[in-house]
C-alpha cells in the first residue's frame, strides 16, 4: 500500500510547455527579422546568421561532449542564442566575429555556469559584449547600405539622431530601409515576432512595454540637444537595437525576474540605463550593456520584490487585530 | 605541526596540488594586473620566487623567537627586506621591466601569497623545508603568470614576444583587444582555473578507484 502512495513536491499541475516548444516559438518569431535582414543586406547577412548559429550549436555539442554531459542541442536554445547574436551584428563583419562570439556566448556565458537555466546573463548579449570589446572597429563600423549592399561610410542613423539631425522617414525606419545591425533595421519584422511571442504566451508584455515606454519617455524629455520635452520618442525607439533587445533579449526567462512587478522594474531599469549610455556615455548604443546590467540585478529584484501571498496581512494591520483580539 | 612530506614533495606540491593562483586562489592582484604579456609574467614570477624563498627562510629561522602576538608585523618586516632588494636590483639592471611592472614590485610586500606561506608554512617548519616550499610555490606561481601572460599576449596582439625574439613575425589574425584588458584577464584566469580543477579532480577520482 505504502509504495502506491506517490509523494511529490509542487508543481502538481503541469502545462504542456517544454523548453523545446518555447525555443521553437522564439525561432519562429525570429524568422521575419532574419528574412528582412537577408532582403536588405543580401548574402552577407545570411552568412553572418548561418555562421553564428552553426558556431553556437557546434560549441554546445562539443562542450557537452568534452565534459560528458547530456547533449542538449535538440532543445534549440543554442539556435536561439546564435540567431540572436547574429542579429546584433552589422552585416559587413568578417565571419570570425560571429563564430567567436557564439562560441564565447555558449561556452563561457552559458555552459560553464551550468547550461540553460543557470546562466546569469543572456548568452547572446554576453557574446556580443565580448566581440564588441575584442574587435570594436568591426562591430561598430561594418555597415552596409540596404538593398545596394555596398559598404557604407558615415554615421548610423542613431548617431545622426542623437546629434539632432533629421533621419529618414518613419516608413523607412519601420520597414528597415536604413543602416544598422541585421536585426535592428526592420521594426515591422521585429514587432511581428514580438507579437507572435506575446500571443503564444511565451513572453510577458511587462518587460518590453516598461522598457520601451521608459526609453520613449526619456527620449521625449532629453532627446533634443539643448531643449527639454522636444525629443522624438518614436524614432528614439525605432532606431538602434532597443526593439530587438526589448522583445527577445530582456525577456529571457533565465535572466529576468519571475514576478510581474519585478519584470516591470527590470524593464524600467533597462530603459534608464539604455538612455544614460546613449546620451551621456561613450558608446553609440546602450541596449547590450543595459540588459546585461539588469541581468546582474535580477537576483536582487527577485529578492526584494516578493508578491503578497494568500492570506498575507500587513504588519500594522496584524498588530491592530491582535490588540483587538486580546481585548 | 611539522609537515610530513618528503623534501622533494615540499617543492613539487607548489606546482599543481597547492598551486597558488589556480588551486588556492591567492596572489590574484599581480596575476590579473601584470599578465598582459609572457615576459611580464616571467619577471614578475622571478621576483616572487626570490622574495618568497627568502621571506620563508627568514621567518623559519626566527620562528622560535617570534612572539605569537606580534608575528604578523614581524613577518611584514621580514618580507619587506627581500622585496626592497628585488626592487633596487630590478631598477638598476632591468629599468625597462621595472617601469612596466611599476607599483606591483613594491606591492609584493603585501601580497597575500607571501604572508600566507609565512603564516601557514614557514612559521611551523624547518628552514630547509621552508626554502623548498618557497621555491616550489614561487615556481608554480611563475608558471601561472607565464601561461596566462602567453595566452593573453597571443590573443591580444596576435603574436608572442620574448625579448627580441617574436613569433610569428606577423600577427596571424586580427588581435582581440579585449584580451589585454582586465575582463580578458578574468576570463583567461577563470577558464584556466576550471581546466586545472577538472584535471585534478579526474586524477583524484582515478587514484581513488585504483586504491579501492
Amino acid at each position: 500500500m505504502t509504495d502506491r502512495l506517490l509523494i511529490t513536491s509542487s508543481p502538481h499541475i503541469r502545462a504542456p510547455k517544454t523548453v523545446r516548444g518555447i525555443m521553437l516559438d522564439v525561432v519562429i518569431a525570429l524568422v521575419p527579422a532574419c528574412v528582412a535582414a537577408v532582403i536588405f543586406f543580401g548574402v552577407k547577412a545570411l552568412m553572418v546568421l548561418v555562421a553564428s548559429t552553426v558556431s553556437a550549436v557546434v560549441s554546445e555539442y562539443l562542450y557537452e561532449k568534452a565534459v560528458k554531459r547530456p547533449v542538449t542541442v535538440g532543445d534549440f536554445s543554442a539556435v536561439v542564442t546564435g540567431v540572436l547574436l547574429g542579429l546584433t551584428l552589422p552585416p559587413g563583419v568578417p565571419l570570425y566575429v560571429p563564430i567567436v562570439g557564439s562560441a564565447f556566448a555558449i561556452v563561457i556565458a552559458k555552459q560553464i555556469f551550468g547550461g540553460l537555466g543557470t546562466n546569469f546573463v543572456n548568452p547572446a548579449l554576453a557574446g556580443r559584449a565580448f566581440v564588441l570589446a575584442a574587435w570594436p572597429l568591426h562591430v561598430t563600423s561594418a555597415w552596409l547600405n540596404p538593398l545596394t549592399m555596398d559598404a557604407a561610410t558615415g554615421a548610423t542613423p542613431l548617431h545622426a539622431f542623437k546629434g539632432g539631425q533629421a533621419v529618414g522617414s518613419l516608413t523607412d525606419l519601420l520597414i528597415g530601409n536604413r543602416l544598422g545591425s541585421l536585426g535592428e533595421t526592420s521594426a515591422v519584422a521585429i514587432l511581428l515576432g514580438g507579437i507572435y511571442l506575446l500571443v503564444r504566451g511565451v513572453i510577458d508584455y511587462r518587460i518590453p512595454v516598461a522598457y520601451l515606454g521608459t526609453l520613449g519617455l526619456g527620449v521625449f524629455v532629453f532627446g533634443k540637444p539643448g531643449a527639454l520635452f522636444q525629443g522624438d520618442p518614436l524614432r528614439g525607439i525605432l532606431l538602434g537595437g532597443a526593439l530587438l533587445g526589448a522583445f527577445f533579449m530582456a525577456t529571457d526567462y533565465v535572466t529576468s525576474p519571475v514576478t510581474p512587478k519585478g519584470r516591470t522594474y527590470f524593464g524600467i531599469g533597462a530603459g534608464l540605463i539604455t538612455l544614460l549610455i546613449r546620451y551621456w556615455g561613450d558608446y553609440p548604443e546602450g541596449v547590450t550593456y543595459a540588459i546585461l546590467l539588469m541581468n546582474l540585478a535580477t537576483p536582487l529584484i527577485d529578492r526584494f520584490v516578493v508578491p503578497k501571498y494568500y492570506g498575507y496581512m500587513h504588519d500594522v494591520e496584524a498588530r491592530r487585530r491582535a490588540r483587538e483580539g486580546g481585548r | 605541526m611539522e609537515s610530513k612530506r618528503s623534501l622533494i614533495g615540499e617543492f613539487t606540491k607548489g606546482l599543481i596540488e597547492e598551486n597558488a593562483t589556480f588551486r588556492m586562489a591567492i596572489g590574484m592582484c599581480p596575476t590579473l594586473a601584470v599578465t598582459t604579456s609572457l615576459v611580464n609574467g616571467f619577471w614578475m614570477g622571478v621576483a616572487v620566487i626570490f622574495v618568497l624563498t627568502f621571506s620563508n627562510v627568514f621567518v623559519s629561522i626566527l620562528r622560535k623567537v617570534t612572539p605569537d602576538e606580534i608575528r604578523i608585523p614581524i613577518f611584514v618586516i621580514l618580507i619587506a627586506t627581500p622585496v626592497v632588494i628585488v626592487e633596487l636590483v630590478m631598477n638598476a639592471y632591468l629599468p625597462e621591466m621595472y617601469r612596466l611592472l611599476g607599483i606591483f614590485v613594491p606591492l609584493i610586500v603585501v601580497n597575500c601569497l607571501i604572508i600566507a606561506r609565512a603564516e601557514a608554512f614557514a612559521y611551523k617548519n624547518s628552514v630547509i623545508r621552508s626554502a623548498l616550499d618557497g621555491l616550489g610555490i614561487g615556481t608554480g606561481f611563475m608558471i601561472n603568470l607565464m601561461v596566462i601572460g602567453a595566452i593573453r599576449e597571443f590573443l591580444g596582439t596576435g603574436r608572442l614576444a620574448f625579448g627580441s625574439v617574436a613569433f610569428p613575425a606577423e600577427p596571424l589574425f586580427e588581435p582581440m583587444a579585449v584580451m589585454l584588458t582586465p575582463p580578458g584577464g578574468f576570463v583567461t584566469l577563470g577558464v584556466l582555473m576550471a581546466i586545472l580543477n577538472i584535471l585534478v579532480r579526474r586524477a583524484q577520482l582515478r587514484k581513488a578507484k585504483a586504491s579501492a
